[in-house]
């Protein structure tokens, strides 16, 4: 198992609602240029996401792209948000898993009237969630 | 009206009546909720306001209905009015097992265990703290009572939203009205 963080990124129509960083136990906080490079890869494999989501009526698109060691998994809900996983080689299984955890905690939080679709997601209750699954399933 | 009665009586007349789906019910609430906030612009008082005005209007109309429906005894006190409300009325309408509370001969609370309102609601930072969601209750609470004569001050004392365990709304009776249809229609 690498060592490299998960980055996971909820992605709208236009930009990013939502990020999460997720540690492994035991491991420090990654370095500007890892996180920036993070960012990087993931942004840029979008436009393979495009492209993946024609080819598939599945909602989840496994991986997606692949740059130097790190993978990027997809997960495409039902209104076109992206869920991405930015990792260094997970079962595809327990991804699976995460995604959809994490698209029963997504449906719930667009069910509150409070929130209105395709926004930046700023619940902390959404983030403590989320944590906590990504725990279970990636750590 | 003895409270075993009152919850029995409510809990036929909560199997007799036709049923909503508790989703729509809640997002219903909340779409409207959301509206009234759009509107408001930020201003908090004037939301909850509104939102109480919204239940004054179903209580001054669901007071019928329930004295229609259920075979309720004439209250003799404040504190039959309380049990038949919470535990009959709240059961009836909302499916809700209410806890009533008697502070005082003129003051009473209704203990809310779970709001069928709450259903997948959660409160903005900006409005966690004075955003008062139930409120509707309280107004229901105040429409209904004012049709049968009684000027009551209903406040949300606790709210699960908020972060409390329980809703608790207070009403407290503040004067009881003459019965008549106005000074227009007085007999000389």
């Amino acid at each position: 198992m690498s060592n490299q963080p998960l980055l996971f990124l909820i992605v709208g129509s236009n930009e990013p609602l939502y990020e999460a960083e997720i540690h492994r136990r035991g491991s420090t906080g990654t370095s500007d240029a890892v996180a920036r490079q993070s960012y990087f890869v993931v942004h840029s494999s979008l436009d393979l996401v495009e492209s993946a989501a024609w080819l598939t009526q599945n909602m989840y698109l496994k991986v997606v792209d692949k740059v130097n060691q790190q993978y990027v998994s997809t997960f495409l809900t039902a209104s076109n948000i992206k869920f991405v996983l930015l990792h260094g080689g997970r079962s595809e299984d327990s991804i699976k898993n995460f995604f959809y955890e994490v698209y029963e905690l997504y449906v719930k939080l667009s069910m509150n009237p409070f929130y209105h679709v395709d926004t930046a997601i700023t619940s902390k209750e959404f983030d403590r969630r989320v944590r906590n699954v990504a725990r279970r399933y990636l750590a | 009206m003895s409270k075993s009665s009152a919850s029995t009586n409510g809990a036929t007349l909560w199997a007799k009546t036709p049923k909503a789906n508790a989703e729509l019910f809640s997002l219903t609430y909340g779409s409207l909720v959301t509206e009234v906030v759009r509107d408001a612009d930020g201003n908090v008082n004037e939301i909850n306001e509104q939102l109480e005005k919204i239940g004054y209007s179903i209580g001054i109309r669901s007071v019928d209905e329930f004295l229609a429906k259920s075979n309720a005894a004439h209250c003799r006190s404040l504190q039959d009015t309380a049990q038949v409300l919470g535990k009959t009325a709240f059961k009836m309408f909302l499916g809700i097992d209410c806890d009533v509370q008697i502070l005082s001969p003129t003051t009473f609370s209704l203990i809310m265990q779970e709001n069928p309102l709450y259903l997948f609601v959660e409160l903005p930072e900006n409005y966690k703290e004075t955003l008062q969601y139930a409120i509707l209750y309280c107004g229901i609470i105040r429409g209904a009572l004012e049709m049968l004569n009684y000027k009551v001050e209903c406040t949300l004392v606790k709210n699960i939203l908020k972060g409390d365990d329980v809703d608790e709304i207070k009403v407290e009776l503040k004067q009881i009205l003459q019965d008549g249809a106005g000074d227009d229609y007085k007999e000389d």
